[in-house]
């Protein structure tokens, strides 16, 4: 079946099967592979996009159930060679250590900035709860959340753990 | 010949993070060459069966399929290679008869993943079901062979008291009978359970192999945290040399243990790829991990206390069985070996300490964060909590009471092992000023009083990390029969290019763990060419030192040291250069981010450019001096390190419904010298994750014929960012002395130290009840249940 969306603002028109994942189209189609599949069951939240301004989990879509529509990913996130401010805190929150979930979870944190631009620390980690991190205990992933909302919001983000510890 | 910078100490934001955060980390399954064949595995739905038929017919003939493989096919590859090869290899296919739910029973080779599944579920396999043993204690018991040729399920046993001598293990048996027999004292048993848990890594294991016929070579990327080993098992099993195999780690996606493995999977897929000339891919499914991966942990076993009424412990005994699954694999046997060498924890008191390993009808058990040493910590660390509460003075007192007093030069435990340096009493008074304990204590007896259940738990540990000493693979069994690689050193290469960059080459295979950052932080404080300048490579065989991989907290002491003296040979034959090219004394000379300079003369000066330029022209080198300069070291340290701490947690339990919530967590941990205290602290933070998760959610269930439970996400539960407070860390500071930076290893230390202290703060906050302990994980039902049972 032929599909035709948008993706990171480009126009992209391809052929599927059917029963095409739509993580797998955007990964070995269109060759976008910082979209990760971590467990194919929509738990660990690796495969989050953004599909016309909402997060989903593009391991529990088909390919053609996104015909027409406007998808942004980890690698659309930055504009004009700018990280977006949720890519930011994870560098300077050291928000990542393997790095895997880490798309998905900058994808979630991005949306959840859109939608309430000032995040309780509680806020936050319901937020981001469809989302799966084994490495940092996600307590650095909250930080840098904050740290993106002070960031959109102008303000300046609270000194990092290790310099206030 | 000094320094003039130090880039060790210092945060510095990873190197490694602007490609992950952008989507631009390249991993396994993202490297896809042209013509990729995909694999998918026929599994076994039993945990034990007699394979009576297997029809590959209609696999083959299906859409898309280029190849199908049963036992027959690879068993003359031989056996699963193991760096610890005791107990019963793994086939690579499971040879007439199944022994774990999961095990791989034939595989297919197809054009894509989609189809090589399809055909996968259309092979036929005839099972003739036969009785499993999933139960340790049955096991232990020979009820039930795993293996009708082996003449026990129990296929090793680990006693220390101290390890290694027989008389003293008899004399320390006999002195802790005496003191039970003391009218003075109370001996406090506690009877746990240690479960089994899938490691659970986000990143599924994945492997690549291409093979060029003309080079009669393979090229393999592989998530894996052990590069080289895994080379020299393909090589090994293909009857090839070593440098024929080249692996590549790329970013691997976690460990946490369960990627230090040598897979079936990964001689598999190198094997089609050998047969269909086409590189051949492999990525795991979260489903089918369970029965791909190994598991960690999955101990029962009795821990007993005899002390007196006023705190002072004569003896602690550990006898436990040890579940290592169907089969062993890379270091199967050893992980409960591990966690003797810290089997009497911190403490001075005698310790008999025996760990039974049994085989059972399921997944091979291996290491997972930590690896033995959690297991350890939380049966002393109930035990010695349940004397504490039996004989009724503070946990807090009963511990410092029976400590080891601080020292600065090896000492020997109880165990037998000589331990680096230690200040354990400081790890706990800081931990009790800093969490404010007294005041905790009020709040805890004041909700008590409003009838709230609000408990306290303290833990302390001590952990044994950064192996080698090389010389260990010789202790207690073989696992250098292997080969490659032989024994825990480490290695770095250090290479000034022509234009005064830095190469840095390491060993290791980390998985997150910041290495590019921290190295280049290593190498910038010897040499003081700035970071920026300097480029880590690390995880393919092709390119780097052969090194034995990242696990067991040992990168930054082990490969670190050999990367620092690398950088410090460099030095000194960059001080010899600019020396000449000054006409000056290489001891005189002095480096800094520009270059050399002759020490009290900086207008005598000499560009790092300079000095790397004439390292390549020898003509302007002194005589008998080679060109180049690079260096690499292969670094044997003289013992593990042996870091420690000392953490507390306060939970609230719902006094109707037995749900638990984790209100604080404060640690203090020692690793010794920190070289980037944000990359610290974020494994602290992960490690403690990990062990809160094995207390509180994850559990891999086995029902009593071997079927797997928690097959799913859905149903084995990880902690969420809703389940976790922010953690509040601190820090003492005991440098080793066997390593020059002082480092010791923070991986696992967050892991080793936590399971217990929230069990602990359970079974306090449940005290005002009566109940003594609660198994982990501390999920509501059971806690609810130990409630029920307490009153009656």
């Amino acid at each position: 079946m032929q599909v035709s969306m948008t993706v990171n603002g480009r126009q992209v028109t391809a052929d599927v099967e059917p029963r095409t994942l739509l993580v797998h189209f955007i990964r070995e189609q269109l060759r976008l592979t910082g979209t990760h599949v971590g467990c194919e069951t929509g738990y660990c939240g690796a495969c989050t996009i953004h599909l016309d301004g909402q997060p989903i989990k593009s391991c529990t879509m088909f390919a053609v159930q996104a015909d027409g529509a406007s998808i942004t990913t980890i690698e659309g996130l930055a504009s004009n060679g700018q990280l977006h401010p949720v890519q930011e805190g994870f560098w300077e929150r050291h928000g990542l250590q393997c790095g895997f979930c880490t798309p998905g979870m900058i994808m979630a944190a991005a949306a959840l900035l859109e939608q309430n631009d000032h995040p309780s620390e509680q806020e936050i980690r319901h937020g981001i709860e469809g989302n799966l991190c084994r490495c940092t205990g996600y307590h650095n992933i909250v930080r840098a959340v904050e740290y993106a909302g002070a960031r959109m919001r102008g303000e300046e983000p609270s000194p990092p753990d290790w310099e206030a510890q | 010949m000094t320094m003039t910078t130090s880039a060790l100490g210092g945060v510095v934001r990873r190197r490694e993070d602007p490609a992950l955060i952008q989507g631009k980390g390249k991993f396994v399954d993202d490297v896809a060459p042209m013509g990729t064949l995909h694999v998918a595995f026929a599994r076994s739905p039993y945990a034990h069966a007699k394979i009576t038929s297997i029809d590959t017919g209609a696999a083959e003939k299906a859409d898309g399929v280029e190849a199908v493989y049963t036992h027959r096919d690879v068993e003359h590859l031989g056996l699963l290679l193991a760096q610890a090869p005791v107990g019963k290899l793994r086939p690579l296919l499971a040879d007439g008869v199944v022994k774990h739910f999961g095990e791989a029973v034939a595989m297919v080779v197809a054009e894509n993943a989609y189809l090589a599944r399809d055909a996968a579920d259309l092979i036929e396999v005839d099972y003739e079901p036969l009785p499993a043993v999933v139960d340790l204690r049955k096991s232990h018991s020979d009820e039930v062979k795993v293996h009708d040729d082996l003449d026990s399920n129990i296929v090793i046993s680990w006693e220390a008291g101290p390890w290694g001598d027989e008389e003293g293990i008899a004399k320390t048996k006999e002195t802790i009978e005496e003191a039970k027999t003391r009218d003075d004292t109370v001996t406090v048993t506690v009877e746990a359970r240690n479960q089994k848990l899938i490691p659970v890594p986000i990143e599924p294991r994945s492997v690549l192999a291409e093979w060029n016929h003309g080079y009669q070579r393979f090229d393999i990327h592989s998530s894996t945290q052990i590069p080289h080993a895994l080379a020299g098992a393909i090589a090994r099993t293909f009857g090839l040399p070593s440098n024929q195999v080249r692996v590549i780690a790329p970013e691997v996606g976690g460990g946490f243990g369960c990627k230090l493995n040598i897979y079936n999977d990964e001689v598999l897929v190198a094997f089609a790829a050998q047969q269909l000339g086409q590189p051949v891919k492999w990525t795991e499914t979260r489903r089918e991990a369970p029965g791909s991966t190994i598991q960690g942990r999955g101990w029962e076993g009795t821990a007993t206390i005899t002390g007196t009424e006023d705190g002072e412990i004569l003896g602690y005994e550990l006898h436990a069985i040890a579940d290592m699954g169907a089969y062993t694999q890379n270091f199967t046997i050893a992980i409960p070996f591990l966690g003797l060498f810290v089997g009497s924890g911190q403490y001075k008191f005698p310790t008999h300490w025996k760990v039974d390993c049994v085989h059972t009808h399921t997944m091979t058990t291996d290491a997972y964060r930590g690896a033995g040493r959690p297991e350890s910590a939380y049966y002393l660390e109930r035990a010695v909590d349940a004397f504490a509460r039996e004989i009724g003075v503070d946990p807090a007192e009963v511990r410092k009471k029976n400590y080891i007093e601080k020292f600065d030069t090896a000492v020997t435990s109880p165990i037998g092992f000589a331990m680096d340096s230690g200040d354990y009493a400081m790890a706990l008074d800081k931990l009790l000023e800093l969490a404010d304990y007294e005041a905790l204590k009020t709040e805890r007896d004041n909700a008590r009083a409003e009838g709230r259940l609000l408990g306290i738990g303290l833990a302390t540990y001590v952990e044994v990390c950064g192996f080698g000493p090389s010389g260990l693979s010789e202790l207690g069994f073989s696992w250098s029969e292997y080969g490659v690689p032989a024994g825990f050193h480490g290695s770095g290469l250090v290479r000034v290019n022509p234009d005064a960059s830095v190469t840095v080459i390491i060993g290791t295979g980390p998985s997150g763990q910041g290495h590019e950052t921290t190295w280049a932080q290593i190498v910038s404080d010897r040499l003081g060419i700035p970071m920026d300048r300097i480029r880590v490579i690390h995880g393919d065989t092709a390119e780097s030192p052969t090194g034995i991989g990242t696990f067991g907290s040992r990168s930054a002491a082990v490969d670190g040291t050999a990367t620092y003296l690398a950088a410090d040979r460099v030095r000194e034959k960059a001080a010899a250069i600019a020396a000449h090219l000054l006409e000056a004394s290489p001891d005189d000379i002095e480096f800094d981010g520009e270059g050399g300079h002759v020490a009290g003369s900086p207008d005598s000066k000499v560009a790092w450019g300079d000095i790397a330029t004439a390292a390549y022209m020898p003509y302007k080198l002194p005589e008998d001096m080679e060109g180049g300069l690079e260096s690499r070291v292969v670094f044997d340290p003289s013992n593990a390190t042996w870091p420690f701490g000392a953490h507390l947690a306060m939970v609230e339990v719902d006094a109707d419904t037995g749900d638990v919530k984790l209100l604080r967590y404060v640690t203090v941990d020692d690793c010794g010298n920190v070289i980037n205290p944000m990359i610290v602290a974020g494994q602290v933070h992960g490690g403690v994750a990990q062990g809160i998760g094995q207390a509180m959610f994850e559990d891999s269930i086995y029902d009593e014929n071997g079927n797997c439970l928690t097959g799913s996400l859905l149903d084995y539960l990880l902690p969420t960012a809703d389940d976790l407070p922010f953690f509040e860390l601190h820090h003492t500071v005991t440098p080793t002395d066997v390593n020059p930076m002082g480092v010791k290893g923070i991986g696992e230390a967050g892991t080793i130290g936590s399971a217990q202290t929230i069990v602990n703060a359970v079974v306090d906050a449940l005290e005002p009840l009566g109940v003594k302990h609660v198994d982990m994980p501390v999920r509501p039902k059971r806690v609810w249940a130990a409630m029920q049972e307490a009153r009656g």
